[in-house]
């Protein structure tokens, strides 16, 4: 009972985590139509961000000061290497997209000379508590109710404020939305923005977790979120949030089948199975728009 | 009040305006005719900042507006009603008519009443997604939108393309309107008999030149136009 309360524990936590980085793929590709491939090594920078800050500031600075610079990353990165290619073909803009991915892992291999990094503790979130007589760490609970608060807040961003009514007009019609005296390219920013903002906060929960930062970590959560994003219906933020969830917990679930079955090493393959699975019955998603490509 | 100088758009590589000059006088309804591909869309796009001319001036009241950004020309009072309507589905009516306002901030209430008095029916539909309304419903909110920016030219790309004859005749009607109401307005049409009948002037447009000028009802009688756009 209590390894069946610890896994789902986990399994949310881990969830969680996927979920913040999955809202910035959807959100991006609700407005680019682009499947931002350096959004996972974004992710990895705040990590080391949150390594090189803490150790030259008080955390109560350090973690503030990984989001804002993770946001301003994330807005010159759209600004130089996206938005250039706004008319271009999407094939062009998606390869962009893989160059920035490359660009940041080898700059974070020459910063820290590809050695793993250890992320600081943050009193508070690597503390233990007793749930039902399992040691768990307060960010495992303080995951998902964060990620509830932000999604509940994103939420009431796009569908009650004027910037969100502004996404959701650009996200349907470049053109037309133009034509309203929205500057785009502002609107484009903004969504970079709070999707770095997002990983951001993904970055510290789950490095509190795992701890160990290398060039490439982003990559496979990277992909994970990406395929909950898939999953969830690309372009939706609750598709991606309950897609993320779905994830993190059958992972999670499968690392802790009875190690006599020897099935934990497919919990990865397990993701990508579903991916496929997805793709071939439900290719939209769980909530994804029915309508065609725009064109 | 609007004033167009030579103007000359290349669009997709081909010279698409071959350096036209329109003037359209405050409080007129000024048309522009021609058959499919005679670049009255283009023009209309320069005009709204979507496109950059390749040469020429575009004047509003006397200000240099030339290859301004959309929202800069939506701000100096000049808007366009898109073909096909292009209104956003998956927002509301209301969403939708405080969305054609949106680099103001002052209150919308008049503006709102005014859009809705001259549109019985969007207000009776304000809160339903603007995607599930009629093809005329959709001309109605297309145009209430780009009046809520307050426009001192409103600018109307085919305001009756695949509607039915009564709706169109209906839109006409508000376009009239509209225009007693004080609104300049700028109309491209190939239903070139519905358009000339409520222009004050009209010109008419032939692969990317002008080739007729003159009051809607000198053209509407003209035996040119007659046979080339009346049929």
């Amino acid at each position: 009972m209590e390894y069946i309360i610890s896994i789902l524990l986990s399994g949310i936590s881990v969830g969680g985590q996927y979920a913040l980085i999955a809202i910035g793929y959807t959100m991006v590709y609700g407005i680019l139509r682009l499947i931002n491939f350096a959004h996972g090594d974004v992710f990895m920078v705040a990590g080391l961000m949150g390594i090189y800050l803490s150790a030259s500031m008080p955390l109560y600075v350090a973690i503030p000061m990984v989001i804002v610079l993770t946001a301003i990353l994330a807005f010159f990165i759209e600004r130089a290497a996206y938005k250039p290619l706004r008319s271009a073909p999407r094939m062009s803009v998606m390869i962009s997209a893989i160059g920035v991915s490359y660009l940041l892992q080898n700059m974070a291999t020459y910063i820290t000379g590809a050695q793993p990094m250890t992320y600081p503790t943050i009193p508070g979130l690597s503390d233990t508590v007793q749930i039902a007589g399992t040691p768990t760490k307060w960010a495992v609970l303080l995951t998902p109710v964060l990620v509830a608060v932000l999604v509940v807040a994103l939420t009431v961003l796009i569908n009650k404020t004027k910037v969100g009514m502004a996404m959701r007009a650009v996200s349907k019609d470049f053109e037309t939305a133009q034509l309203m005296g929205i500057k785009i390219n502002t609107v484009i920013s903004v969504t970079f923005v709070i999707g770095s903002v997002l990983a951001a906060v993904g970055s510290i929960l789950y490095f509190t977790n795992y701890s160990a930062v290398t060039p490439t970590i982003g990559a496979l959560p990277g992909l994970k979120a990406f395929v909950a994003a898939v999953f969830g219906g690309i372009g939706s933020i609750p598709g991606a949030v309950i897609g993320a969830f779905i994830i993190g917990i059958c992972e999670t679930v499968i690392k802790g089948l009875p190690s006599a079955w020897d099935v934990s090493v497919f919990s990865d393959a397990f993701t990508f199975a579903l991916l496929v699975i997805v793709l071939v019955f439900k290719p939209t998603g769980l909530f994804g728009e029915k309508a065609t490509d725009k064109v | 009040m609007l004033k167009i100088d030579g103007l000359k758009v290349n669009y997709g590589g081909i010279e698409a305006v071959k350096g036209i000059s329109i003037d359209v006088p405050e409080r007129q309804i000024v048309t522009l005719i021609g058959a499919n591909g005679a670049g009255k869309s283009t023009t209309l796009r320069a005009i709204a900042g979507l496109v950059k001319p390749a040469a020429g001036r575009i004047h509003l009241q006397g200000e240099d507006i030339t290859g301004l950004s959309p929202d800069h020309i939506v701000s100096r009072g000049i808007t366009l009603v898109p073909e096909g309507r292009r209104v956003f589905p998956d927002l509301t009516v209301l969403e939708n008519l405080k969305i054609g306002a949106y680099l103001r901030n002052d209150s919308l209430e008049d503006d709102l009443k005014w859009v809705y008095d001259l549109f019985p029916r969007l207000k009776e539909r304000s809160w339903q997604a603007a995607g599930t309304l009629s093809g005329g419903e959709q001309q109605m909110l297309a145009v209430g939108r780009a009046l809520m920016s307050r426009p001192k030219i409103m600018m109307m790309d085919e305001p009756s393309l695949g509607l039915a004859p009564l709706v169109v005749k209906g839109i006409f009607d508000i376009i009239k309107e509209i225009n007693k109401q004080g609104v300049t307005i700028l109309l491209i049409e190939q239903n070139a008999n519905m358009a000339l009948r409520v222009a004050d002037t009209a010109y008419v447009l032939e692969t990317g030149r002008l080739t007729m000028t003159g009051t809607g009802d000198e053209l509407l009688h003209n035996e040119a136009v007659k046979k080339a756009y009346l049929g």
